[in-house]
């Protein structure tokens, strides 16, 4: 049986859970104990009694509408309703009685007089909970005749004008008003869980409606954001997922996690046989605790892609098409070639790219692959342009690479900094459950040059929102810390306790320096002193203080320094060690925490240990029966270098696409040029295939076993859901290729990979599939000393002992504006699309972003004639590409924002070579440009495009 | 890579650590430039210092008689 049993129960127990004192009441005659504020309801469900119910489900408050959950209680007067009651000691409850009954069936009897009876047909069958409560009460006949009603097209001849039309404006799910019992559950659920506030009851009483957004709005062209709350909490086939109503109500689940996103989601993958039909966000998931957004939930249509790629293929040089041939040939041909590119270009000539969407298990494996086979450290991964700064900048304060708080820390925050991240965009479950965190009173301090949708929606607001200069964090953040040093607001106690006084004394004087004033700097970073000021004291003052950032803070010249800065700030104020406080990086893909973890970074093996300590190579050495290069290898950047130069020759490339999401793509296209064996392993031919020499096809996270690790260093498990279409898992497609240069890797499951990872590593020393399952996630640090794993880290003390305060002097970047290129480019993502959009593009999101657009403030397109929708040419010292321009005062002026989801705009082909200083994570978020109008596509696009069609031949099968 | 990348770099790191307190700066460049970068970036470098180093912040010079060389 494939079905992988859920320890848990899903069971809906109609309201949310509470935390309090505990309560003893009595339900039927039998005492539960539940906490003190709960609500009947649920209690009852506690004790195994489930009372009949509509209107309330356990992902939003209670309402108290339908009056299907009326009960007894003794001492009181009427039938309360159970969701809306709160226990009370002593408390005694009769959920069945001859009343209750008679009430229920007459409430019932009101519902299904207005409801078709189309139930045989109707694609919730099976799946409706008024079909259920139907049955539950007993409800055995209908007295009244259908009267005036919402559900018949015509009535006595005539169109019915209740009557309204299907809604299928959104790609994913349905809205069929007729069957609607205005339970409102997917109106609260739009509030309470995704707080976008789409959706209204419009009109009173019988003419009650669901209605998104404004009179003349469908789903689509409201303000919903298809995040699927609302379709998750309706009782009946009302909002409705087109894949059920196509393929039919799915028959078994696997429990798996989501591979977009850091935030790492848990769904439920139902299937019938091994055809999907729907992902459903798992309540006892951890990190999104039953919320989704629009890519997990919908977004997975692009692993049954007819672009998917199945069978292997080589080709001798990138201008020949392509030849599809057997797994053996390809891989014989690719161990051949890199063995030869060895002998003659010496052991250091060819490297590997780790994948942050496969699973730790197979990242873990290429690092391997490198160190162990090609016997070199040049090993890289995508982490080396986005979070790398993190890795620098934390390992230097606090003395680890990670996030130090879980997702649900959030809900103890006072004030929270979000700095250079988007979260309702990029991180969308996140930014939901910081929404609701505002909307209960949170204050929020917002430091991005552009206007997020957290500086302002529906019920939430920043505080302050200070609108950098692209490239001045650092002296922002000193300037933050200047204030509360000088103004004394600083946490002397916790630094005593926890920190290196005598660092602290010489940062204390450095930040002091009048020239790190928030009013010298203003000058420079454009924020004015008075907001600065302000915004640092509710830091500082305000309880709990979290600092969540992205990449809008690493990727810049002086990204790691920002992260020190960041550190230091959560120091001054003692926000490190508890519930709501902490240094919260807000990771890009689903496993850039466990890409970093397992080695991935050329200097580092395995839980972050330099290559260059001898004690740490003679693990793996032991393990591994090879002797381990002991100097650090070259990063993505440097590997193209070494490629231009010549002495850096082939590359295996395991899910990751550099070609796109590399800077300066005119040089990555040079090196990748330049090399003798690309080998490229995905799903599709994306950019960087264009460059390949072979292509192994690789597997979904729906076809594989293995772990991903999430923003919270979370492990979380994923399970195989279908076989993979291509054959092999990708864990296993690595392991030929280096047994086809000689390795004799034996692994039959990624569970014995974990189990070398934790043999070897001691943060991962505790973890094993068994425990993971048992819990439904750990995370790590999990060893002997923390046998469950980690929620909080540095709680009595930094993982380096004491914290390091570090001086963080402000230097400008050397991307600087002027007359030939007088604005700043800075590049972002959007809610819709993934990164390159290898995945989402090719699924029914393009919807919402079918093209990259050039974000521009009003005043500069007018000093350039550029009108809404026009084609503008954005170029900078690099290169050059052409989009269509969006007038938006969501950037300031001077700033002109875009995102680089599509590989016909190549925002990257604009972006430059600058890189931070410590780890050469590149400056994506700086670059010095002008506009102007323009016609059409760039030479480069033009170039490119007819490359890339060129480049995907594939010669037909004889 | 392109001689003036390569000193860019270079001064950038130096750059951070002359910011720094205390008078170790050489020898933290040079930890930071023996610790990340790989043997040819190495060896580049100091090759460019035998031939004068220009281009190169002083105190990058200086971190490159603290160097090791690279071991192949």
């Amino acid at each position: 049986m494939k079905d992988f049993i859920i320890p848990w129960d899903d069971t809906d127990k109609g309201t949310p859970a509470k935390t309090g004192a505990p309560v003893t009441l009595t339900i039927d005659g039998f005492e539960v104990t539940v906490p003190e504020g709960t609500s009947v309801m649920r209690a009852a469900s506690e004790a195994g009694i489930q009372v009949p119910k509509l209107c309330a489900t356990d992902s939003v408050e209670a309402f108290g509408s339908c009056r299907l959950c009326v009960v007894e209680i003794e001492g009181r007067r009427g039938t309360p309703s159970s969701c809306t009651t709160p226990v009370a000691a002593g408390m005694v409850v009769r959920t069945q009685s001859k009343k209750v009954q008679k009430i229920r069936r007459g409430v019932m009897e009101l519902y299904i007089s207005d409801h078709p009876l189309d139930c045989l047909t109707c694609a919730a069958n099976g799946d409706c909970e008024l079909q259920d409560m139907a049955g539950a009460v007993g409800l055995r006949d209908v007295r009244y005749a259908a009267g005036e009603n919402h559900f018949e097209v015509r009535q006595n001849g005539e169109a019915n004008p209740r009557y309204i039309e299907k809604d299928n404006s959104n790609p994913y799910f349905a809205y069929d008003p007729s069957k609607c019992i205005v339970c409102s559950r997917c109106v609260r659920a739009c509030e309470e869980v995704q707080g976008t506030f789409a959706l209204t009851i419009e009109g009173r009483g019988f003419d009650s409606r669901v209605s998104p957004g404004a009179a003349n709005d469908d789903f689509l062209t409201s303000d919903c954001v298809s995040c699927g709350a609302c379709v998750q909490a309706c009782p009946t086939g009302t909002l409705q997922e087109k894949s059920v109503i196509e393929l039919g109500t799915p028959s078994r689940s696997v429990v798996t996690t989501c591979a977009y996103c850091g935030v790492g989601c848990s769904f439920k993958a139902e299937l019938n046989g091994d055809e999907l039909v729907r992902m459903v966000p798992w309540k006892h998931g951890k990190a999104n605790r039953g919320h989704s957004c629009v890519k997990g939930r919908f977004a997975w249509g692009y692993a049954h892609h007819q672009d998917r790629i199945l069978n292997p293929m080589i080709r001798d040089s990138i201008d020949e098409p392509w030849r599809e041939v057997s797994w053996d040939e390809a891989l014989g041909f690719a161990a051949a070639r890199l063995k030869g590119i060895q002998q003659k270009h010496g052991r250091r000539s060819l490297g590997v790219i780790t994948s942050s969407r496969c699973t730790n298990e197979e990242t873990y494996l290429v690092q391997k692959l490198a160190r162990a086979v090609f016997m070199n450290n040049n090993t890289d991964t995508c982490a080396r342009v986005c979070h790398s700064p993190t890795g620098y900048g934390l390992g230097q304060t606090f003395g680890t690479s990670a996030g130090t708080q879980d997702f649900d820390s959030v809900e103890h925050t006072d004030v929270a900094i979000v700095m250079g991240a988007n979260p309702t965009d990029a991180h969308p479950v996140f930014g939901s459950r910081l929404k609701k965190r505002l909307r209960q009173g949170a204050k929020l301090i917002v430091i991005d040059p552009r206007r997020i949708d957290l500086v302002r929606s529906a019920h939430v607001g920043a505080a302050h929102h200070l609108a950098l200069k692209p490239g001045t964090n650092v002296a922002v953040v000193t300037a933050m810390a200047h204030v509360i040093v000088t103004e004394e607001l600083f946490d002397e106690a916790f630094i005593k306790a926890r920190c290196d006084w005598e660092e602290f004394a010489e940062y204390a004087e450095f930040v002091s320096d009048p020239r790190h004033s928030p009013e010298t700097t203003e000058a420079l970073t454009g924020v004015p002193a008075e907001e600065l000021r302000a915004a640092a004291r509710t830091f500082a003052q305000g309880g709990n203080g979290a600092i969540y950032y992205g990449l809008g803070v690493t990727e810049h010249s002086q990204g790691s320094t920002t992260v020190m800065g960041i550190a230091n700030l959560a120091m001054l104020t003692g926000n490190i060690g508890r519930p709501g406080v902490g240094v919260n990086p807000l990771r890009g893909q689903n496993n850039v925490q466990g890409s970093c973890d397992m080695g991935s970074f050329p200097h580092e093996l395995p839980g972050y240990r330099h290559v260059k300590n001898a004690d740490v190579r003679a693990i793996f050495e032991q393990q591994w029966g090879v002797e381990i290069d002991p100097e650090p290898g070259l990063r993505i950047p440097n590997m193209l270098d070494a490629a231009v130069d010549g002495t850096f020759k082939g590359l295996y490339v395991q899910g990751e696409d550099i070609l796109q999401s590399d800077p300066d793509t005119r040089h990555v296209a040079a090196g990748l040029a330049a090399m003798d064996c690309v080998i490229v392993h995905d799903l599709f031919l994306n950019e960087t295939a264009n460059y390949a020499h072979v292509f192994l096809p690789g597997s979904t996270f729906l076809e594989k076993d293995g772990t991903f690790t999430n923003a919270e260093r979370r492990i979380n498990m994923v399970r195989e859901v279908m076989k993979p279409l291509n054959g092999y898992a990708d864990w296993e497609v690595t392991q030929a290729l280096a047994n086809a240069m000689g390795a004799n890797w034996t692994y039959t499951h990624p569970s014995e990979i974990m189990a070398e990872i934790a043999a070897t590593t001691p943060s991962f020393a505790g973890v094993t599939y068994d425990l993971i399952t048992e819990k439904g996630s750990v995370q790590w640090p999990c060893n002997e000393a923390h046998p469950e794993g980690t929620p909080l880290m540095h709680v009595d003390g930094f993982m380096r002992g004491k914290g390091r305060f570090i001086v963080t002097e402000y230097v400008a970047t050397d991307e600087k504006t002027g007359p030939r290129f007088p604005l700043l480019l800075t590049t972002g993502r959007i809610l819709s699309q993934y990164n390159v959009g290898a995945q989402t593009r090719r699924t029914d999101n393009n919807i919402w972003h079918e093209e990259d657009v050039l974000e521009i403030h009003p005043h500069d397109a007018e000093q350039r004639g550029v009108k809404e929708g026009d084609w503008v040419k954005l170029a900078s010292r690099s290169g050059e590409t052409t989009l269509r321009a969006k007038i938006t005062e969501r950037v300031s002026p001077g700033v002109v924002y875009t995102t680089f989801h599509h590989p016909d705009t190549q925002a990257n082909v604009v972006t430059t070579d600058f890189s931070d200083w410590a780890t050469n994570c590149p400056e994506y978020k700086v670059t010095a440009v002008q506009v102007m109008p323009s016609n059409g596509p760039s030479d480069w696009q033009e170039h490119y495009t007819a490359l890339a069609t060129r480049s995907r031949r594939i010669e037909a099968a004889e | 890579m392109s001689p003036d990348k390569m000193i860019h770099m270079a001064n950038q790191i130096a750059t951070f650590f002359k910011s720094q307190p205390g008078d170790e700066a050489a020898a933290r460049i040079a930890a930071h430039l023996g610790d990340f970068w790989e043997p040819r970036m190495r060896r580049q470098l100091l090759d460019h210092v035998a031939t004068g180093g220009e281009g190169l912040d002083p105190l990058v010079i200086e971190a490159t008689k603290q160097l090791s060389a690279p071991a192949d």
